[in-house]
C-alpha cells in the first residue's frame, strides 16, 4: 500500500486554508489540516475537511464531448480540439477577433490564467478576456 | 485586500459589512472572533443576523441598496464630531473639501429614513469605528453587487482614509474575495482591460513590452506565427474588451458570436439567467472547459474534461495578496487534462507559438518576466516555504503584507464625494419584497463542488428562503411550506424558513441549487464602472397556496393586532 500526503491549498473560497489531501493508493481518501500553515493554523472548515469529495464524483467528465445531432458526445482529444482550433479560426477570419469572448477561471491556477488570457490575446487577437469576480 | 488575515486579530475595531464572514470565510471569522477576545470592538452593518453580528457590539440593520447613505452618515459625524485624523488627510491625501461637502447633509436623522438604521446606533457605530487605534473594514460581495458598486467601495476607502485607518497593520480596506483563486484571475489579467499585474492594455509602452515578450513582433516588424487557420495577429489589441456581462448580452444581440469558457458556470453564476441562457444559446460556438457538465457546459458545441486542483500543479492566490503553491496528489481522472496542458495543446493546434510550456514551473517563470508585482516569484522560493504577498517586485523581497505603507500608489489618497442612489429595482405593490442573495455554509457559488459532497449536501440539501415573521403571515405561509418566489423576469419553487434573522421586507435566498435558482430572479441592472450585477437588491412577491386553517388563523391574530 502506498500512503502519501500532499499539502495543497483548498479548492473553495478566498482564505487560502493550507490543507494536505491523504492518498492510498492514487486515490483520495481523506484531508487533513495543516498545522503550519499561516492562515489555517491547523484549522479548516467544513468544506475544507470535504475538499476531496468531489474529486472522485462519478459525474467527473472523462472524455472530450462534442455536439452532433443535438446530443454530446464523447470524441477523442484529437476530434475536439481540430473542431475548436477550426472553428475559433473561421470565426475570427469572418467576424473579426472582437467576435470572440474567453472567461478565464476564479477556479483554476494563476498559471492557467496567464495562459488562457495570452492565447486570447496574443493568438484570437483580442481584449475580451474576463471571468467572475463580478458574479 | 490591503492587510493580511493575521493582523485581523490584532486589530480594536473591525467594521464588517456586506460579508457573513462565519459561513463564507470560516477561517477569517476565527480571527476577528480572536479580535473581540482581545478586547476589539465589532460593528457589522448587513441587513440579516449572522453569527457575526450576534457576536458584535453594535449591530445597523439597513435597507440593502443604502450603503453609501450610511457610510456618509458615519462620515458626517466623525467629521462633526473631531474624530477624522487630520494629519492623515493632510499629509496623505486630496480632496477632503469634497468629501466633506459630499457628506454634509447626511446627518445621521436623514440616513435613517434611507436605510432605517436607527440614528443613535449610527453615531455610535461611527465614533466605535473611529476612537479606535487600529480598524479595520471588511467587506465583501454585499458591499460590491449593486448597482453602485464601486461607489460602495469607494465609501470604504473615504472612511478609513478619513481616520487614517490605512498603511499600517490591522487596518485598511478588506475586501474578501470568494474563490480560491478569483484574486490570481485578475493578477493574471484575466480581465478585459489589463495584462497581468493590472498594466493597462491602453498604455503603449505596456502593449510594446507584451508584444515583443509574446513574439508577435519581431525585429523586421512582422509574424512568425500563423497555421492560416487564422488572421495573424500583427499587433495586440489597444482596445479595452467586453467584460462577462457585456459579453452574454452581446451574445444575444448577435456581435459576440463565440464564447470560450473555462471552469465558469454563468448560466448558474449570471444576474437574470433565464435571459442569459436565451443569449448564450444565440452563439454559433460556445466551448466549455470545466470538471464536470455545468449548467453551461449543457448547452456546449465542445466540452473539453479539465482536471480538479488535486490533479495538477500550480498556484493560487489568496485573498489577502499570498500566492501559494498547489500540488498534485492524484493522476487526472479518466482522459481529463490539466487546463494549462489543453491551452497549451488548443495554441499548437491553432499554429501559434509561446505555448511550448512542459510545466506550470516555466509558466510561472514568463509571469515573474513580465509581472512586476509577481516579479519575485519562482517555485523555489514558495517550495522554501516563503510566504510571499504581492508586491513581490524581486527575488529578494520578502512580499508585503499591508499596502499603503508610506504612499498610495497614486501618491495621495483621493477623497470622492460619493451621492447616494436608489436601487436600479424597489419593491412597489406589485413585487412587495425586497431579494437579497448569498451564500450559506455548506456550498459553494453555483453548487457544482460542494453540491457533489455527500456530506456537505446532507446538511442543506435543497433550495429556500428565509422570511421575516411578519412578512410570513402576510402571505400565508405556515411552518415549511413551499412557495413561488417570482420576480419580473423568473420564478422559482423552494421551501421557508421563517425567521427573525432577516428584516421584514427583505427576504434571502442562496444561490446554490440548480433546481431553484435564486439567479432566475435577480436584476442584471448593473454598475456603470465595473459592469457588476446588483444581485443583492430586487424586487419579489410570494405566493403560496391557499390554506384555509391558516387563513381562519390569520383572520383571528390581525383582529387582534
Amino acid at each position: 500500500m502506498d500512503y502519501k500526503n500532499i499539502q495543497t491549498i483548498c479548492p473553495y473560497c478566498g482564505c487560502g486554508c493550507a490543507l494536505n489531501l491523504e492518498v492510498i493508493d492514487g486515490e483520495i481518501v481523506g484531508v487533513l489540516p495543516a498545522n503550519d500553515h499561516p492562515v489555517s493554523q491547523g484549522s479548516l472548515c467544513i468544506k475544507g475537511w470535504n475538499a476531496h469529495a468531489f474529486v472522485g464524483h462519478e459525474d467527473r467528465l472523462k472524455k472530450p464531448l462534442i455536439r452532433k445531432n443535438g446530443q454530446l458526445e464523447e470524441v477523442s482529444w484529437n476530434e475536439a480540439l481540430k473542431l475548436v482550433a477550426k472553428n475559433l479560426g473561421s470565426i475570427q477570419k469572418k467576424h473579426g477577433a472582437d467576435s470572440i469572448g474567453v472567461l478565464t477561471s476564479a477556479k483554476c491556477t494563476n498559471e492557467e490564467n496567464y495562459l488562457l488570457q495570452k492565447f486570447a490575446r496574443a493568438v484570437i487577437g483580442t481584449n475580451n478576456v474576463d471571468h467572475c469576480a463580478r458574479l | 485586500m490591503t492587510n493580511s488575515i493575521p493582523e485581523f486579530e490584532d486589530a480594536d475595531c473591525v467594521l464588517i459589512t456586506g460579508s457573513n464572514t462565519s459561513e463564507a470565510h470560516p477561517l477569517i471569522s476565527t480571527r476577528i472572533m480572536r479580535a473581540k477576545a482581545k478586547g476589539a470592538k465589532i460593528v457589522v452593518v448587513d441587513p440579516r443576523t449572522t453569527q457575526m453580528s450576534l457576536l458584535a457590539n453594535l449591530h445597523l440593520k439597513q435597507q440593502p441598496g443604502s450603503d453609501v447613505a450610511w457610510i456618509n452618515g458615519m462620515m458626517n459625524v466623525i467629521i462633526n464630531e473631531g474624530l477624522a485624523d487630520d494629519v492623515f488627510i493632510e499629509k496623505r491625501t486630496e480632496g477632503f473639501d469634497e468629501l466633506k461637502a459630499a457628506v454634509a447633509e447626511f446627518t445621521p436623522e436623514y440616513v435613517e429614513e434611507i436605510s432605517g438604521i436607527p440614528a443613535y446606533d449610527l453615531v455610535a457605530a461611527a465614533k466605535m469605528y473611529a476612537e479606535a487605534d487600529a480598524a479595520s473594514i471588511v467587506y465583501s460581495m454585499g458591499i460590491t453587487q449593486h448597482i453602485t458598486g464601486v461607489d460602495n467601495v469607494l465609501s470604504c476607502a473615504n472612511l478609513a482614509m478619513l481616520t487614517g485607518n490605512m498603511g499600517r497593520p490591522s487596518t485598511g480596506v478588506n475586501p474578501l474575495r470568494g474563490q480560491n483563486n478569483v484574486q490570481g484571475a485578475c493578477d493574471m489579467g484575466g480581465l478585459p482591460n489589463v495584462y497581468p499585474g493590472y498594466q493597462k492594455v491602453s498604455d503603449p509602452d505596456i502593449q510594446a513590452k507584451f508584444e515583443k515578450a509574446w513574439g508577435i513582433r519581431t525585429e523586421n516588424g512582422g509574424r512568425k506565427t500563423g497555421s492560416g487557420l487564422l488572421s495573424p495577429v500583427t499587433g495586440l489589441s489597444d482596445k479595452v474588451g467586453l467584460t462577462v456581462t457585456e459579453m452574454v448580452e452581446l451574445a444575444g444581440s448577435g456581435e459576440v458570436k463565440t464564447l470560450y469558457i473555462m471552469g465558469e458556470n454563468p448560466l448558474m453564476a449570471d444576474a437574470d439567467i433565464n435571459h442569459a441562457k436565451k443569449c448564450l444559446k444565440n452563439l454559433d460556438f460556445l466551448v466549455v472547459q470545466d470538471i464536470f457538465l455545468t449548467e453551461t457546459a449543457e448547452i456546449a458545441d465542445v466540452v473539453l474534461p479539465g482536471a480538479s486542483f488535486a490533479e495538477k500543479d500550480g498556484t493560487f492566490t489568496a485573498t489577502d495578496r499570498r500566492v501559494q503553491l498547489v500540488n498534485q496528489a492524484i493522476e487526472p481522472v479518466g482522459e481529463s487534462k490539466a487546463d494549462w496542458e489543453i491551452i497549451n495543446m488548443l495554441a499548437k493546434e491553432m499554429g501559434a507559438s509561446g505555448f511550448d510550456f512542459s510545466s506550470p514551473e516555466e509558466i510561472m517563470a514568463e509571469i515573474a518576466a513580465l509581472t512586476p508585482i509577481y516579479g519575485g516569484y519562482s517555485y523555489e522560493r514558495l517550495k522554501n516555504g516563503n510566504v510571499l504577498q504581492w508586491p513581490c517586485p524581486d527575488a529578494e523581497h520578502p512580499g508585503t503584507p499591508y499596502l499603503h505603507k508610506d504612499k498610495f500608489s497614486r501618491g495621495l489618497g483621493k477623497f470622492h464625494g460619493i451621492e447616494y442612489k436608489a436601487p436600479a429595482e424597489s419593491a412597489d405593490d406589485d413585487y412587495p419584497l425586497t431579494l437579497t442573495t448569498g451564500r450559506i455554509m455548506f456550498h459553494f457559488h453555483t453548487g457544482t463542488m460542494s453540491r457533489r459532497a455527500e456530506k456537505l449536501n446532507k446538511e442543506v440539501p435543497e433550495a429556500y428562503v428565509e422570511i421575516h415573521p411578519e412578512d410570513a403571515i402576510k402571505v400565508g405561509i405556515n411552518g415549511h411550506k413551499r412557495v413561488t418566489v417570482s420576480s419580473r423576469r423568473g420564478e422559482i419553487e423552494l421551501a421557508t424558513r421563517v425567521t427573525d434573522r432577516i428584516k421584514p421586507g427583505v427576504v434571502f435566498i442562496p444561490f446554490h441549487f440548480a433546481e431553484a435558482a435564486a439567479n432566475a430572479l435577480t436584476n442584471s441592472a448593473f454598475d456603470p464602472v465595473a459592469k457588476i450585477p446588483e444581485y443583492k437588491v430586487c424586487a419579489v412577491k410570494i405566493q403560496t397556496t391557499a390554506d384555509p386553517v391558516l387563513e381562519v388563523c390569520n383572520e383571528s391574530y390581525k383582529s387582534k393586532n
